[in-house]
């Protein structure tokens, strides 16, 4: 059974966004996503300060069979990278929620949070 | 490998299994105003007699000539061995292959290649060839853009070979990239501009020694990429672009033609590129790299397949398979031959022989240098007085206006004292 918790909002794509007591928004890959993708080699993080809006292609995760973008799931600027992945890209393979976060991002638009799918609804997308 | 062409009956099975009247019908979804028809220019076919006649008239016309010629490619002596073990059935194949299982040899082969390639350079990695060096540039280029990130921009060095810069241009300006040439002079002016890199050839088309470190420190306090065209066998006398400035250039191509490869009319040649490891994601091409298999054997394969096309599909970094896999399997033969040592004999004997040829052409009074005082490594250019009919060199005229009755002049070390000798002669008789 494929972990999904009910308090982060998915996207289509398979991205998970974590709202931050802060404002700041983490962001990563689903534990459904990891499992087709496989084992991770390598991971591309987007450039810090780096805006991107929404559904723009932000990072590139190579597994051992595949290569995928990742999208930004919300507008806004990256201001930190999970530093870990450089050197243990499997982080996200072995903890995709917590320790295998991809990067966070300043929203500049948090209306968009509303555009995201529920666990519930990302449940039946997949 | 057996050819086995398909039977009508065979093609007619296929059809019918997708359901498809002829094999014409299979392209229905290519436009009719796109389609070029029948190629008008294209005569039809010859049989096999008249084919081998043909292809000896032309044959007949490739002559080698005495000659001075370089500017990209070079006469060099190719040990017979090279060709007899290139030709044995072994090696005798064009392809990167992926089955590691079933091509150890050749992966062997290439990772040799690959290693002796980033010694010579200096640099960490290699990756498994380009097509030639001119299309190699262009693939650095395109490397440097996406590594960059935030520019567009090439600065080069007006000094590169003209055709390379024509090919550059085909091969990036589809892509948006803008390539501004400068000189030593006004390079300056471009301080500051966001330039992704910066080409510096050396030696440079005209044979000429740059100050690469002065160049290379400059490129990168101006946060720009170096990419070093440099000619290979130079470098077994020259400093290794990884040592280039403070911390060396970032991207190393050029033509591996020199390294047993025959002139061959213009090719087929085959391109390398080296950089450094933090960079080879953006590589294009095959890398072969070393590995174990389940025993703990070693063994090798392709690797970081993940940038190529087969599996980035669009989005690729690297659209190259090479198939210039049989001309590289002739440069690892012939390093692998002279090892180090033979290498630095021939550059330095290429060296020494330009140096005496240019010594005794100044003697001649209606010869002049055209870089006076210029260090060069085998090849230079002069200024003629007075019109000398078939000069054995190459015109600079025609690609560089303003160098009028300039010839740029290459020796190599299969001439030899009395080669030289007698060319200064004839020039002085006026022959």
């Amino acid at each position: 059974m494929k972990q999904l918790p009910p308090d982060l909002k998915y996207t289509k794509t398979h991205e998970w966004v974590k709202t931050q007591p802060d404002g700041t928004v983490l962001v990563g890959i689903t534990d459904h996503a990891q499992g087709l993708l496989g084992d991770m080699v390598f991971v591309e993080l987007p450039q810090v300060d780096r805006e991107f809006k929404q559904e723009n292609e932000m990072a590139v995760l190579e597994s051992v069979k595949a290569a995928a973008d990742v999208y930004c799931p919300i507008s806004g600027k990256i201001i930190e990278t999970n530093p870990k992945l450089q050197n243990q890209p499997e982080l996200i393979n072995q903890d995709p929620y917590g320790e295998g976060w991809i990067c966070k991002l300043k929203p500049s638009n948090e209306s968009e949070l509303n555009n995201l799918l529920s666990a519930q609804e990302y449940e039946k997308e997949t | 490998m057996p050819f086995i062409p398909h039977t009508k009956s065979d093609i007619q099975t296929m059809l019918n299994t997708i359901g498809v009247s002829s094999i014409e019908n299979l392209f229905d979804e290519i436009p009719q105003n796109i389609r070029t028809g029948k190629f008008k220019t294209i005569p039809d076919g010859l049989n096999e007699m008249e084919l081998m006649r043909l292809m000896q008239t032309r044959a007949d016309q490739d002559k080698l000539d005495f000659n001075f010629i370089g500017a990209g490619a070079y006469e060099h002596h190719i040990p017979a061995a090279v060709w007899d073990i290139v030709t044995r059935g072994e090696f005798m194949t064009a392809y990167t292959p992926y089955q590691a299982e079933a091509s150890q040899g050749t992966l062997q082969l290439l990772y040799e290649y690959q290693t002796m390639m980033a010694n010579l350079t200096g640099m960490e990695v290699s990756n498994a060839s380009l097509y030639d060096g001119a299309s190699g540039l262009a693939e650095a280029i395109l490397m440097a853009v996406r590594l960059h990130k935030s520019s567009h921009k090439i600065l080069i060095l007006n000094s590169l070979n003209p055709n390379y810069k024509k090919t550059v241009k085909t091969l990036v300006s589809p892509q948006n990239i803008e390539c501004i040439e400068c000189t030593l002079e006004n390079i300056k002016e471009h301080k500051n501009k966001d330039f992704a890199a910066i080409v510096i050839s050396q030696p440079n088309f005209f044979g000429l020694l740059e100050d690469v470190d002065k160049l290379t420190d400059w490129a990168h306090e101006n946060n720009s990429l170096v990419i070093a065209v440099v000619n290979p066998l130079s470098l077994a006398i020259l400093k290794e672009p990884g040592k280039w400035g403070k911390t060396g250039a970032d991207i190393v191509c050029g033509e591996l033609q020199p390294f047993g490869i025959p002139l061959a009319s213009g090719g087929p040649y085959a391109g390398f590129m080296c950089t450094k490891k933090e960079f080879i994601r953006q590589m294009p091409g095959r890398i072969v790299g070393a590995t174990v298999d389940k025993e703990n054997k070693r063994g090798f394969t392709l690797t970081l397949q993940a940038r190529e096309q087969h599996i980035r599909r669009a989005k690729a970094t690297s659209n190259i398979c090479t198939n210039q896999g049989l001309l590289v399997t002739a440069v690892t033969v012939y390093l692998s031959l002279l090892g180090f040592e033979g290498l630095r004999r021939v550059a330095t004997q290429c060296h020494s022989n330009a140096e005496y040829l240019y010594k005794k052409l100044l003697e001649l009074n209606f010869i002049k240098p055209l870089f006076p005082d210029k260090p060069f490594f085998h090849e230079f250019a002069i200024t003629l007085n007075k019109p000398i009919k078939n000069m054995a060199g190459y015109n600079l005229e025609k690609d560089f206006p303003e160098y009028k009755n300039s010839f740029l002049l290459c020796v190599t070390e299969t001439k030899t004292k009395e080669d030289l000798d007698l060319f200064v002669e004839n020039l002085a008789h006026g022959k």
